[in-house]
């Protein structure tokens, strides 16, 4: 069982002061899996994220990769144990220049992998500019190319669609794919349920800080404990 | 690269050429030592500012506590001359050690203030800042209040400036080559990164600790060795002098008038305010009146010019370009 699992989280509990945004939560993303994690707002989607990648620490329970135990480590040693993430709030370097943006994470003379990268989303051709005059969707590719350049064995992305036009969007899921395809397990927050229910080999609902729901995409559609969560109504069977 | 590009190229490396031309000819055109005595000055200023630039501008966080590397400096090179009686040119080869003294004093300096950001960094290095002048005051191997001087250089009066204006010379350009080398390594990357936005770097696996500390380390340490040519230049420091709360002020002045994070802003900067000051120091009797306008220039800077001469020119001829 461990040895199937890319990451891992038990018992996760994290307060802001009363507020439980984490309450015992525990979640599996699949080796070699797209793993899609959905919830109401507030439920604790991007806290989870957080706290996996070092930016909170928890209260209580244990984040694994693999079987390495990261709780607590800082977002840098994450990175370091193969574990990339974007933000919900997209965050670039604004003064860097796209080129620049994207070597910060290479480890080596990466130039020609980033340039690949960029021309892949289709902004190589501003690569000599700095990253701040990209538009809004231009900086969500970029913060995605950049994580996807540095090939970590982990990614979480926190809505990768999010404001993203459908065809773009088509094509992130494509790049997605590919690398999975290539090993990389991924761990997904959307909202956009068609790119939830098209990409992800598995589905976890997250509501009130608790995992409630988990499975292949069609049976979590269907799950009464989901449509209680994201309608607010107990719906009998 | 285009042609425009490879233009652009040519004309920098002619005025980098021009630049170091006129520098190293600066004291036989103007040979009098009243002259030189603003050459000497600007040097250093532009050795200074631009290792400042090498941790605030490239990092952005801006310190307000370099004297403590200078007046460490200063002090360094006056208490080993004295104590371990070096006379005449020798005391040149004691410079390393204002470097060491800056590296020294940096790590530890660096390990507490660069744990916390930007604003309570700047208030920290206020407070380093007054410890060690405080300590200055007060220890007995600094002399107290009287301070340290310089052994004495029975040399000309009409060429003593010289061996000052040209050591200082090549502190400036080592500084500018260095800045310059940091701008395009991954090393100067992960510093504007950290200035951009230090937690996503973080999750980019950019350690913040080791790459701000590393920078404010080699910054002090050019700012000591900086501080040590002051001293032997001016022969002797106090601890109003060699730890002075305008020294910062002056600095930070300099690089945003000229274009903080940029190599050439700084320098440029230096060049422009230092021999200001001492021009008006030197001729209005109200001895004021230079720190009212830099006050003022400052004001006007950060006003109309936040980003500085440099990155502002360019931004103008990219326009008028394109």
């Amino acid at each position: 069982m461990r040895a199937s699992t890319a990451l891992r989280t038990e018992g996760v509990v994290k307060h802001y002061g009363g507020v439980h945004a984490l309450d015992g939560c525990s979640l599996t993303a699949g080796r070699g899996q797209i793993t899609g994690l959905i919830g109401p707002n507030g439920s604790g989607k991007t806290t989870l994220f957080n706290v996996i990648t070092g930016y909170a620490r928890p209260d209580a329970g244990e984040v694994y990769l693999g079987d390495t135990r990261i709780t607590g480590a800082a977002p840098d040693r994450v990175f370091e144990f193969g574990v990339g993430r974007t933000f919900q709030l997209t965050r670039i370097f604004p003064t860097l220049t796209v080129l620049e943006n994207m070597l910060v994470p290479s480890r080596n003379g990466g130039t020609r992998r980033a340039m690949e990268q960029l021309e892949f989303m289709g902004i190589a051709a501003q690569h000599a500019e700095p990253a701040g005059t990209l538009s809004y969707g231009q900086r969500k590719l970029l913060e995605l190319a950049c994580v996807l350049v540095a090939g970590p064995a982990v990614i979480l992305l926190d809505e990768p669609a999010g404001g993203v036009n459908p065809t773009l969007a088509g094509q992130i899921a494509g790049r997605i794919r590919e690398l999975n395809r290539q090993g990389t397990a991924f761990l997904i927050v959307e909202h956009n349920m068609e790119f939830v229910m098209g990409l992800c080999d598995s589905v976890t609902v997250l509501d009130a800080g608790q995992v409630v729901a988990s499975g292949p995409p069609a049976a979590v559609r269907n799950d009464p404990r989901v449509l209680d969560a994201y309608l607010g109504v107990a719906v009998d069977e | 690269m285009t042609t425009a590009g490879r233009t652009l190229t040519a004309v920098k490396l002619a005025g980098l050429v021009l630049a170091a031309a006129a520098a190293i000819a600066f004291p036989w055109v103007f040979s009098n030592p009243v002259d030189t005595n603003y050459g000497v000055y600007a040097l250093i200023f532009v050795t200074v500012a631009s290792a400042w630039n090498v941790f605030s501008g490239f990092s952005g966080y801006i310190s307000l506590g370099h004297a403590v590397f200078f007046g460490s400096g200063a002090y360094t090179l006056g208490i080993v001359a004295r104590d371990w009686h070096v006379t005449g040119n020798g005391v040149f080869a004691l410079l390393p050690l204002c470097a060491v003294t800056g590296a020294v004093i940096a790590v530890p300096f660096g390990l507490v203030s660069l744990r916390v950001r930007r604003h309570t960094f700047i208030v920290i290095t206020i407070a380093v800042f007054f410890i060690f002048q405080l300590m200055a005051y007060n220890f007995s191997f600094t002399g107290g209040s009287i301070g340290v001087s310089a052994p004495f250089l029975a040399w000309s009066p009409s060429t003593y400036n010289d061996p000052f204006y040209y050591t200082a010379l090549g502190c400036a350009v080592g500084m500018i080559a260095l800045a310059w080398a940091i701008r395009r390594s991954r090393f100067g990357l992960r510093l504007r990164a950290i200035r951009d936005d230090e937690d996503r770097a973080r999750g980019l696996g950019v350690h913040p600790m080791r790459v701000k500390l590393a920078a404010f380390t080699l910054s002090g340490a050019v700012t000591g060795v900086a501080g040590g040519v002051w001293f032997f230049y001016l022969t002797q420091v106090q601890p109003p002098s060699g730890f002075d709360p305008l020294f910062d002020l002056s600095v930070v002045l300099m690089a945003f008038l000229g274009g903080l994070g940029s190599i050439a802003g700084p320098v440029l900067g230096a060049l422009l305010i230092e021999p200001g000051q001492l021009y008006l120091t030197a001729r209005v009797t109200n001895g004021y009146l230079s720190e009212i306008l830099l006050g003022s220039l400052f004001l006007v800077v950060v006003l109309f010019m936040p980003r500085g001469i440099v990155p502002t020119s360019a931004d103008w001829l990219r326009k008028a370009r394109s």
